[in-house]
């Protein structure tokens, strides 16, 4: 699969084979309270199945400085 | 997944509240969550005159989008800050969603206005960015708000940010901070505005999906001086906690607020507010802090002229404002 980590820093990576949401996070080292995976525009939950030929983003949402 | 309000797909889980829910019922929910803080903390009422301080970021845009829909006269401040090529994306960006949705925007250039942008400031005083920025934005947005009869500033802060302070504040036993920490902070006191942070129950992640769904287009890039910044490492070390334990950061700062923040507000001692002598903003010395961190940024620019790049030098092309809203 597709991954594209759209920020803080813009990356593409290429993942192989079909996992769960909670397991491509886990492994990205990322912390599921801090991001969401969006696929076609919708945003998916942990348990969904991203199949290998999905192309999927990922969006951090934290931010930080002064506000 | 599914919803737990209408039993279908579910977009976004929230662990903390231990629910699910699909685009519209999450949409829903979420205008329900900021609606609620408002009347909880009476933040305003319908015929408040609000200015929202607006970055270009999710927060700042999410709230300014719900205080549209919802119909609150409403107006945002956007402050140029000078910092390079993510200023004038968070600018642009803005000016866009102004634009797009026929919306009153006001913005204050910092170097055009006060000489010179963040970095430039940064480099004068000799002190991390985040600290003339911090105190240029909670200046502007007050003296903008009160030349201009507004009654509310409303800022764009969230959970995440507020429990992120709270932690800050409660290790380094910073008491008059902590006192004063609310998400609406009325004011008794002529030339300071009331400011309220709408958002205070909903946490960052829950911003960013309303923002994604709804479809607001914000700056995700990060600003470059937060690189580092302590507010990530809290957040961080919070959402480590929260993983764990869903609802750690809003008891963190519910309950604070609720029993601890009182307490100590009572604790305070009062002090006496007197005008600034040179800009004549409510302050507790002759000279408030804004007007004393601009007189040594530009003593400091005149004595090694080097060492400071003017901020009206280093700018990039004048960027085009909207129209200011009398």
């Amino acid at each position: 699969m597709k991954v594209i980590i759209r920020n803080p820093r813009r990356r593409e990576l290429e993942v192989e084979g079909s996992r769960r949401v909670d397991a491509l996070i886990k492994e990205l080292d990322l912390n599921p309270e801090q991001v969401l995976v969006i696929r076609d525009d919708d945003l998916l939950t942990r348990d969904v199945m991203i199949r290998n030929d999905d192309t999927v983003e990922i969006v951090s949402a934290i931010s930080g400085g002064t506000q | 997944m599914k919803c737990s309000k209408c039993k279908g797909r579910a977009s976004i889980e929230l662990r903390r509240h231990h629910v699910a829910y699909c685009k519209p019922d999450y949409l829903e929910f979420f205008d329900n969550q900021v609606e609620r803080a408002i009347h909880k903390q009476r933040m305003f009422k319908p015929d408040d005159r609000i200015m929202v301080g607006v970055s270009g970021g999710k927060d700042s845009l999410t709230l300014w989008d719900f205080l549209l829909r919802m119909e609150y006269d409403v107006t945002a401040l956007h402050i140029h800050l000078g910092i390079g090529e993510y200023s004038n994306h968070s600018h642009s960006t803005t000016v866009k969603f102004a634009e797009e949705r026929g919306a009153p925007l006001i913005t204050v250039d910092l170097a055009e206005q006060y000489g010179m942008g963040v970095p430039e400031l940064s480099q004068a005083i000799r002190r991390v960015p985040c600290s003339g920025c911090g105190l240029s934005k909670r200046y502007i947005l007050n003296k903008e708000a009160y030349d201009r009869d507004f009654t509310v500033v409303a800022m764009g802060h969230n959970l995440d940010d507020e429990a992120a302070t709270l932690m800050g504040n409660v290790l380094h036993w910073e008491m008059g901070a902590l006192a004063r920490q609310s998400p609406s902070l009325p004011t008794n006191r002529e030339k300071l505005i009331k400011r309220v942070k709408p958002l205070y129950t909903v946490t960052e992640r829950e911003v960013a999906a309303n923002a994604i769904l709804r479809g607001i287009e914000y700056v995700e890039e990060e600003c470059p001086n937060s690189v580092g910044a302590r507010s990530i490492m809290y957040k961080n070390a919070l959402d480590q906690i929260e993983t764990q334990s869903p609802g750690t950061k809003h008891a963190f700062f519910s309950i604070f607020l609720d029993r601890i923040r009182p307490v100590m507000e009572a604790a305070q001692e009062d002090f006496e507010l007197r005008e600034c002598d040179i800009c004549g903003q409510a302050t507790t010395g002759a000279v408030c802090a804004f007007c004393r961190m601009w007189e040594n940024a530009h003593r400091k620019a005149t004595e090694n002229p080097q060492r400071v790049q003017q901020g009206k030098d280093a700018q990039e092309p004048s960027v085009e404002k909207l129209p200011v809203q009398p």
